[in-house]
């Protein structure tokens, strides 16, 4: 990326009307996300109560707090523990992601070989792999960051051929006719025009990765949210199990707000001109 | 023959391999250098292809393509081109934009770091001619239409080429927007001793700018008739408004229809 857009102040140009400034008044849609969340907790709260639900099929809000702070160092090392496992198996989701989405937006014959396979790949349910990758690994982190790449790699591979293979024909044209070769393509247009799309993908392949190391935690691990969750749940303790789900909740909405900024401060160039894919 | 420029000789271009699309075929025609010469012909007739014939970007099946007294055999870096749709890169600013083919073009490409100052300023002067003076820090999404058309102007136009070829660059624009266009157009062409050839569909434009005007038959096209426009230099936007201009613009659009009909009735 040779100049990102927000490293200059951008001046409205002349036909650009300037908005007056906005009253000062309570910021209701900043507001809005925590207003709902405080809400979904109330009603919860208030129905556990109203219809006296027992705690074993769906423990009230105050409950879960309890138990997290009543559990707090099991669900601490467990939270980091998924945490680990995720973040790494994310971070080869994105080198590998990265590597396979220029190689199959480099060529129409290597997209036209590997795009069938992948679909292929894609469509297999993850957790049917995690067996074989504890055959392979055996219990423990291996098949949960093994499981967390798998799935978070996908989108990112699509997400890069995409932008490569939206180049315009015009912009080729107007290169290739200054005798560019395919790489000059690829470095002038092809990678700074497929970064919005690959940076878009990191939210959905960081919120992937949890799901697929998740999922192996709860086949085949001695650690993690995912254990935890499951002892807990032969234990009845249900409150315990919730407030895995809500560490979960924590984690991915912090990662995906992570992501979104860094696509933001990276690529905001993309959503001010209007190329950015719709998401 | 030393004089042209640009040779195009009995050429076919044939898309996708034997049984695909005949773009065009006997096609012949010649600009001498410094000319402004227009193309025009019903759509889908091979106007596009006959621009990438020139610029190297496709090599006919059939026929030679001369171009700066050598046959052309892959692209030819003395000629800029603009199409339709500026594609301004959104990440660049508009003078990052505009220095892009400096970076493409082998001879220029090593001089760019050393004497970056120079072509910034080669740049700037050409934001000005086109009427973009002081845009050069503007991002293409902060520039109007008409805007990001001048400014691709100017990307066609900062390597020096010896011929700009315009692929309905105006296509796009209003009407006055367009007019003042034709104008930078004008300008420069008057200025420099670049030549330009110009496939367009507007009538009107190619009459007002070109010297030549090739007329192009349906698919498979070729050359089916070349006026000379006789208007003196410069020209003002008034000239539009004569008779004669009328008369041209008149012309060139029966023979536009006649081909189209002849097209039509072919594929009945
Ligand atoms: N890359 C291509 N592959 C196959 N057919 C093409 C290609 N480019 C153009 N054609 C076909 O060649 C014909 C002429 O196209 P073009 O030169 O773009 O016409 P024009 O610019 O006059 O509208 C059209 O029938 C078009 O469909
Ligand atoms: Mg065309």
């Amino acid at each position: 990326m040779s100049a990102p857009a927000d490293s200059k102040p951008a001046e409205p140009v002349a036909e650009v009307v300037a908005t007056p400034p906005a009253p000062r008044q309570f910021p209701w849609i900043k507001a809005a996300p925590w207003l709902y969340t405080i809400a979904l907790f109330v009603i919860w709260e208030a129905s556990v109560h109203l219809f006296a639900l027992p705690q074993y099929v769906l423990p009230a809000p105050s409950v879960i707090l309890g138990a997290i702070i009543q559990y707090w160092p099991t669900i601490w090392t467990n939270s980091v523990q998924t945490l680990y496992t995720t973040l790494v198996g994310f971070a080869m989701a994105v080198a590998g992601g990265l590597a396979l989405g220029l190689l199959v937006g480099w060529s129409r014959f290597i997209y036209a070989g590997l795009y069938p396979l992948m679909i292929g790949f894609n469509a297999i349910p993850k957790v049917a792999v995690v067996p074989i990758l504890v055959i392979w690994f055996g219990i423990g982190d291996v098949p949960a960051i093994l499981t967390a790449f798998l799935i978070a790699f996908f989108p990112i591979v699509v997400n890069v051929a995409t932008g490569l293979a939206t180049i315009e024909p015009e912009m080729e044209d107007v290169l290739r006719a200054l005798g560019a070769k395919k790489m000059d393509v690829m470095l002038k247009v092809g990678i700074p025009r497929s970064m919005p799309y690959f940076f878009g993908s990191l939210k959905i392949a960081i919120t992937l990765a949890f799901v697929g190391s998740v999922i192996s935690e709860t086949i085949a691990a001695n650690s993690g949210l995912g254990h935890m969750m499951l002892a807990a749940q032969s234990q009845f303790n249900v409150p315990l199990v919730f407030a895995g789900l809500i560490m979960l909740a924590i984690e991915g909405i912090a990662m995906y707000a992570l992501m979104a900024w860094i696509e933001q401060r990276t690529t905001g160039w993309a959503h001010r001109s209007g190329m950015a894919q719709g998401n | 023959m030393t004089s042209h420029l640009v040779t195009i000789d009995n050429v076919d271009m044939r898309y996708g391999g034997p049984g695909g699309t005949l773009a065009v075929s006997g096609l012949t025609l010649h600009v001498d250098k410094g000319e402004f010469t227009a193309v025009v012909g019903p759509s889908g007739c091979g106007k596009s292809t006959l621009m990438k014939l020139v610029t190297g970007l496709h090599i006919p099946q059939v026929g030679a393509i001369t171009v700066a007294g050598k046959e052309v055999t892959e692209p030819v870096s003395i000629v800029g081109m603009a199409f339709q749709n500026p594609t301004l890169l959104p990440w660049r600013t508009t003078l990052d934009n505009i220095l892009l083919p400096l970076e493409i073009v082998q001879r220029h490409r090593r001089r760019l770091r050393a004497n970056k100052a120079e072509y910034v300023e080669k740049a700037e002067h050409l934001l000005e001619t086109v009427g973009l003076k002081g845009f050069g820090d503007k991002y293409p999404w902060q520039l109007s239409g008409g805007m990001q058309q001048r400014a691709n102007l100017c990307r066609a136009l900062i390597h020096e080429p010896d011929l700009l070829m315009l692929d309905e660059p105006f296509g796009a624009l209003d009407a006055f927007t367009r007019e003042e266009l034709w104008c930078v157009i004008r300008d420069l062409h008057h200025e420099t001793d670049v030549t330009i050839q110009l496939v367009t569909h507007d009538l009107r434009e190619a009459v007002f700018l070109a010297d030549r005007i090739f007329v192009m038959s349906a698919r498979p096209g070729r050359i089916i008739d070349t006026h000379s426009v006789p208007f003196e230099r410069p020209r003002d936007l008034e000239v539009m408004y004569t008779a004669e201009f009328t008369d041209l613009v008149h012309d060139l659009r029966g023979q536009i229809a006649q081909a189209r009909t002849e097209q039509l009735e072919a594929a009945q």
